[in-house]
């Protein structure tokens, strides 16, 4: 058994940031990350951030999760454990984790999870194909791996992961037949979408995809377009020659172990869906156990470091640690998340967060 | 397929890792997981259970990608690193345990 202050689970941007935050008060943190490597989702993102200057807007991605990573690496008080997979979290404190092929035991004081977040799935015909994958996967594939998911693609969802990835396809030699979005707008920032359609990718509003066609997998898509309710409208189903098909349709957080561990729990569609519920310092409903970034709502990388910042620093706050301006550090933390969602693009998430306060 | 050009990212050249896929002998590069490297090699069709299934999230998240590995039933392709000489097959229905290769 291994005994630990606080142990954070996943090493993405928020757990990261949690793991820094309370290392900086001298609390001795165990980081359990499932991968082999530190960094989450921003492994993958070759584009420049947006989002607040004080967490690297305008840096890749990539970038930022070295900057992380080497901070954590190199800092005595947190012990980082790669390839590492929480399994359960229970009353008396004992989180249990995979390593390898060992089943092992952590005893914490105080938990950080930030597990992240997974992708939605779409119903349509012929959706468990071959060649039929989540946007982050083909950002996986050609990112990490430099190896591409397929020849030609549709894109399903015009929001700012939509639009990246398919800018992503046609950077590394893919070509996109279209971009398709129930919705009457453009969910993603327009400085992406331009982006796109310069390259001649048409984004089609108001169309779904109805059928990924094929037998063993993707050789073909059915797109159809919506009326002002959603319903497909007769005789307007177009066949495209694709071999790929990207869902790039929102995520919801990944929250498993907060619900075993019986974290209060509700559904706030504008935050992802379940969510944990949790006060502005990131504690949940059991007072030993804190949550950040996609876990808690799914929002941006900015907005995970910054609130796993509030998490990591609470807990250190919890466990009475006699620091020198940490009360005021968090404040600094909680003002600055504030600032970031006080734009239009904020406002989903600050009316999820009201519905969540009471 | 493997990306050839790239204007941001630079993938260098790797030591080639061979292995076998349904006893035909492929290779894969130092670094790839068992997914990417049947990807680079354009296999797509990784598990059939009543239809046929592929990589879905890539990142140890869904079970779309259980293939047998090894012996080894219910591997997470899309995580689990390729090594030298590993045996990848289609993985028909749940699996069954007990077969491992010691
Ligand atoms: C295509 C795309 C483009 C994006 N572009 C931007 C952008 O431009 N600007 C921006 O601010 N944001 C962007 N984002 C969003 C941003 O990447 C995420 O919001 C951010 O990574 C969330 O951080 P996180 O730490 O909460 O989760 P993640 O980055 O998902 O990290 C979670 C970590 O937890 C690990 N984990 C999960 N379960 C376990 C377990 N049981 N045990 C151990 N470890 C576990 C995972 O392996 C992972 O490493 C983008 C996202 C995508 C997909």
């Amino acid at each position: 058994m291994l005994f630990s202050d606080l142990v954070v689970i996943g090493g993405g941007p928020a757990g990261m940031s949690a793991a820094l935050a309370a290392a900086g008060h001298g609390i001795k943190v165990t980081l359990l990350e499932r991968m082999e490597s530190l960094g989450g989702q921003l492994v993958k993102q070759t584009h420049r951030f947006f989002g607040s200057e004080s967490e690297y807007a305008g840096t890749r991605g990539i970038r930022i999760a070295d900057i992380l990573r080497e901070k954590v690496e190199s800092n005595r008080l947190i012990d980082c454990r790669r390839g590492s997979t929480a399994l359960g979290i229970y009353e008396d404190g004992v989180v249990t984790f995979e390593e390898g092929t060992q089943y092992k035991k952590v005893n914490m004081d105080r938990l950080v999870v930030a597990t992240g977040a997974s992708e939605k799935m779409l119903v349509f015909e012929g959706n468990d194909l071959p060649g039929v994958y989540g946007a982050g996967a083909v950002q996986t594939l050609m990112n990490l791996y430099g190896v591409l998911p397929g020849r030609k693609v549709l894109m399903v969802g015009a929001g700012n992961i939509g639009l990246i990835v398919t800018y992503q396809l046609l950077q590394a030699g893919v070509r996109v037949a279209a971009i398709v979005d129930a919705a009457d707008h453009i969910g993603g920032y327009l400085v992406h979408a331009s982006k796109v359609r310069r390259c001649g990718v048409p984004v089609l509003l108001g169309t779904t995809i109805r059928a990924a066609l094929g037998t063993t997998e993707v050789e073909g898509a059915v797109i159809q377009k919506l009326d002002s309710h959603f319903h497909p409208i007769p005789g307007t189903e177009q066949r495209l020659d694709v071999d790929t098909v990207c869902l790039s349709v929102g995520l919801s957080p990944l929250t498993e172990l907060l619900r075993l561990a019986g974290c209060k729990m509700r559904y706030i569609p504008a935050l992802g869906g379940f969510v944990p519920v949790h006060n502005s310092y990131m504690q949940t409903s059991r007072s030993d156990i804190f949550v950040a970034g996609d876990a808690s709502c799914v929002e941006e990388a900015s907005s995970a470091m910054m609130e796993g910042a509030i998490a990591g620093l609470s807990a250190a706050i919890s466990l009475h640690v006699p620091s020198a301006g940490i009360l005021e550090q968090r404040e600094r933390r909680i003002r600055e998340l504030a600032a970031l969602r006080a734009g239009d693009v904020g406002a989903k998430i600050r009316n999820g967060l009201a519905v969540m306060a009471d | 397929m493997r990306i050839q050009q790239h204007p941001i990212l630079n993938f260098e050249p790797a030591e080639e890792i061979p292995f076998y896929f349904e006893g035909k002998k492929l290779t894969g590069k130092l670094g790839d997981t068992i997914a990417s490297a049947l990807h680079a090699n354009n296999i797509r069709m990784l598990r059939h259970e009543h239809r046929p299934r592929g990589l879905f999230c890539a990142i140890g998240n869904c079970a779309s990608c259980l293939m047998e590995v090894d012996g080894r039933p219910n591997v997470r392709v899309c995580v689990e690193k390729l090594r030298p000489g590993m045996v990848v097959k289609i993985q028909k229905g749940n699996g069954t345990l007990g077969k491992e290769e010691k």
